[in-house]
């Protein structure tokens, strides 16, 4: 019995620990700022050897494309 | 639970549909027919989560699979272009929150509250029928054709699929929406702060609160967003208390007691800084914190209402249906359906299902999930926002929303009014309203914010803190309205500014270049003047501005939603999915109705309460025997308002012009495509996917 409510805890510690990655996964992007995590593994895996942005410069990097004038992002009105 | 997979055929699931489909049947029974007596909001609620559910399982993927043949196994932009940051495949419930958090904003909560001047029912149906029909189909068949072409913006597709002379058709129609949507929604706010020190004073927090973001964001903890949210969202509510203490203290409060007109002086100026100041400074900051309250405040409005379930007081019709109502002028067809546009189906969603959301879908099976899905709550926003109006006594709600030129500027003067109208209510109860929310006075609040602001501190303080918080609520709700309104003039402003720049660089190619300093301030102040100006009428209208305007607003609007619904025919046409070109057709046709016969009556109807030229030459005959006619209040705002006319008419007759030469347009593209002997549809190819995949980095 114990074992059973020990592991029905752990799944159950698990599932919020995802709802919560993808809640701020979701709160980032609503602002413009896609996973940090998935662009390093992308220059990783695919561009190898060039360079990776720092968070910092990242953010930085998206921030500005966010409001870039010239891209024609039109955001909420309405 | 992916987006397709909700098709089972169980008897279980039969049973289950089966039992939804009934409820939300019964609930808009009990909202539908229910006379004389108060209906609760939940019915309203369950009524429309129902018709959500029901919608998005038969009618949304419907659509998804047969009309537009979605295609899992075909590679979307983001996997294709996948470079970690513009184009990035992206789990559906994380980019959904993305797009809502796009599309949502000030239009769905400020239409439903000016549309229950006929009652909640007819704003009601048409928030329902209007998503579920047109709304929601045209944000997912434009999310659809971006996705199939790279993530293109609307204007680039009509050039592709429409041509050129369309497409710059398309061009002008969406510089004048711009134009439009800032001035009307900078007018909201003007309206709302309009001679309120603790509001104003809340408000302009938000400056200095946002520029200390910007600076901890950049220099101290750099782009640690959290972070500065927080500490954005302590200080606000900070200065939301003190704003009481400041309002309560005369000599503090005279500073903040600001006029209409000075206040849209000031927002003007704001907006020129604004979009000429660095991004992470004040824009990007201030973006933040409005983004992440919008999403907080629609949650908890959401959650109040499902707990306190407050009883409608407005009727299900009101006598206004016959168009003689005082809040925007004309009957039901077809001006209910210009002032819920947002909520129902708005043109501008169609700009922003053209932008980022397409080039972050992981699989075209999404699409109906993140594109119809996400309008549908939007859509339920709206719906919140009616529930919210309609608790309000309809007394209060036609005392906030009727100009002083009709109901006087005393309590006693407005009660006798409003009564008048049909809508018994005593001078106490208006003035224990403003009391209640701490404010000099509530009446003549047009724009729909304040009333919104009331009927949600009704709720909330029916949730959280009960009588005393009344105030702190009703300036919290307008905090969180100016807030996100003022986000979006300043980023407005910007894409008005690029808008601009396009066009004169046509003519002057050295104005293209938007790193330029000179062309920044240049670009800048005359987007500001373009929207300042006809802000700065509104607000000095003696109408009060959105009589007049709001019902400009929702036409341009759905113009930008005709012209978006005619590009999903005709590439339906083109894709020779004709069979089912009905389904983009059905909306497309009832907005072009809507919005050529809006314009024209704007134009040529010859009662002065609608028609612009006819008002304009009321108010000629006037001038001419030196008459001043209420509500103006000297010959020469006679004539401003004559001049005024005439530019609304113009602009009225624009919208009109460029939705029938887009219609005309249109059919030429789709006997084109009939007469062609396959698809012709330009579609990013399928087997050149690899090809495209490694030229980019």
């Amino acid at each position: 019995m114990p074992d059973l409510l020990t592991a029905k805890f752990a799944e159950w510690k698990e599932r919020s620990q995802a709802v919560k990655t993808w809640s701020v996964r979701a709160a980032r992007l609503m602002i413009g700022v896609p996973d940090y995590d998935t662009y390093v593994r992308h220059r990783q895996e695919n561009h190898p050897g060039l360079p990776i942005m720092t968070y910092e410069e990242f953010f930085a990097e998206r921030q500005e494309a966010r409001y870039a004038v010239g891209k024609g992002r039109f955001r909420g009105c309405c | 639970m992916s987006a397709l997979s909700w098709n089972g055929n169980g008897l279980q699931t039969k049973l289950l549909w089966g039992a939804i489909a009934t409820l939300g049947a019964v609930a808009l029974g009990i909202v539908a027919l229910s006379r004389g007596e108060t209906v609760n909001a939940a019915w309203l609620v369950i009524a429309a989560v129902c018709i959500y559910f029901v919608a998005y399982r038969y009618y949304a993927l419907f659509i998804a699979s047969k009309v537009l043949g979605v295609d899992p196994k075909r590679p979307t932009p983001a996997v294709r272009h996948n470079d970690g940051l513009d184009y990035v495949p992206t789990n559906e419930y994380v980019l959904f929150g993305h797009h809502f958090a796009a599309i949502a904003g000030a239009g769905p909560l400020v239409g439903p509250v000016l549309a229950a001047q006929m009652g909640y029912l007819p704003g009601t149906l048409w928030i329902l029928a209007g998503v579920v029909l047109a709304g929601a189909v045209q944000d997912m068949t434009v999310l659809f054709l971006s996705t199939r072409r790279d993530g293109r913006s609307l204007g680039d597709m009509v050039r592709s699929e429409m041509g050129p002379v369309a497409s710059t058709i398309a061009g002008i129609g969406i510089l004048l929406i711009c134009i439009i949507i800032l001035a009307v929604l900078a007018l909201v706010v003007v309206q709302a702060l309009n001679g309120s020190p603790w509001g104003t004073f809340t408000v302009f927090c938000t400056v200095p609160i946002a520029l200390i973001m910007g600076v901890y964001g950049r220099y101290i903890r750099r782009g640690r967003v959290a972070e500065m949210s927080l500490i954005g969202f302590v200080l606000l509510m900070a200065a939301l208390i003190y704003g009481q203490t400041v309002s309560q203290t005369p000599a503090l409060a005279a500073y903040f007691n600001l006029s209409g007109p000075s206040l849209a002086l000031i927002i003007i100026g704001y907006g020129f800084v604004a979009s000429v100041l660095p991004v992470w400074l004040l824009l990007a900051p201030r973006d933040y914190l409005s983004t992440f309250m919008k999403i907080g405040v629609v949650t908890l409005l959401a959650l109040a209402i499902i707990i306190v379930r407050p009883d409608l007081q407005m009727p299900a019709l009101t006598k206004f249906v016959d168009g003689t109502g005082p809040v925007w002028a004309g009957s039901l067809f077809p001006f209910l359906f210009i002032t819920i546009a947002c909520g129902s189906v708005s043109g501008w969603h169609a700009l922003i299902a053209s932008g980022t959301t397409p080039k972050m879908i992981e699989n075209e099976k999404q699409l109906p999930f993140i594109g119809y899905g996400a309008m549908l709550m939007e859509s339920f926003v709206a719906i919140m926002a009616m529930v919210a109006a309609c608790v309000l006594h309809p007394g209060v709600y036609f005392a906030m929303n009727t100009s002083a030129g009709l109901i006087g500027t005393t309590a006693a003067q407005a009660a006798q009014a409003v009564s008048n109208m049909g809508f018994v209510v005593t001078p106490d109860q208006l003035t224990q309203v403003a009391h209640d929310v701490g404010e000099i006075t509530i009446l003549s609040r047009t724009g729909g914010a304040p009333t919104l602001a009331v009927g949600m501190s009704q709720i909330l303080s029916g949730l959280f803190g009960g009588q005393a918080l009344t105030a702190i609520w009703y300036h919290f709700a307008i905090l969180f309205e100016a807030l996100f309104i003022l986000t979006t003039v300043d980023a407005g402003t910007r894409v008005l500014r690029f808008m601009i720049q396009e066009l004169v660089g046509n003519a002057i190619p050295a104005f293209k270049e938007t790193k330029s300093w000179t062309n920044n301030i240049i670009g800048s102040a005359v987007a500001c003047v373009l929207w300042g100006y006809i802000l700065y009428q509104g607000v000095i209208d003696p109408y009060g501005g959105i009589w007049t305007m709001w019902p400009l607003f929702g036409t341009s609007n759905q113009m930008l939603a005709a012209i978006a619904l005619v590009l999903c025919t005709v590439v339906l046409f083109k894709m020779k999915h004709e069979k089912f070109a009905w389904v983009t057709i059905l909306p497309a046709t009832w907005l072009v109705l809507c919005t050529v016969t809006a314009g024209l009556e704007k134009v040529f109807d010859p009662d002065p309460a609608i028609g612009f030229i006819a008002h304009a030459r009321h108010l000629s005959s006037a001038i001419a025997a030196g008459q001043v006619l209420v509500p103006a209040r000297s010959l020469g705002e006679m004539s401003r308002l004559v001049f005024n006319d005439y530019l609304d008419a113009t602009l009225a007759a624009l919208f009109a012009a460029v939705v029938v030469s887009m219609v005309v347009y249109g059919i030429i593209s789709i006997r084109k495509a009939l007469g062609a002997p396959k698809a012709t549809a330009i579609e990013i190819e399928f087997a050149g996917a690899a090809a495209v995949g490694g030229s980019r980095a």
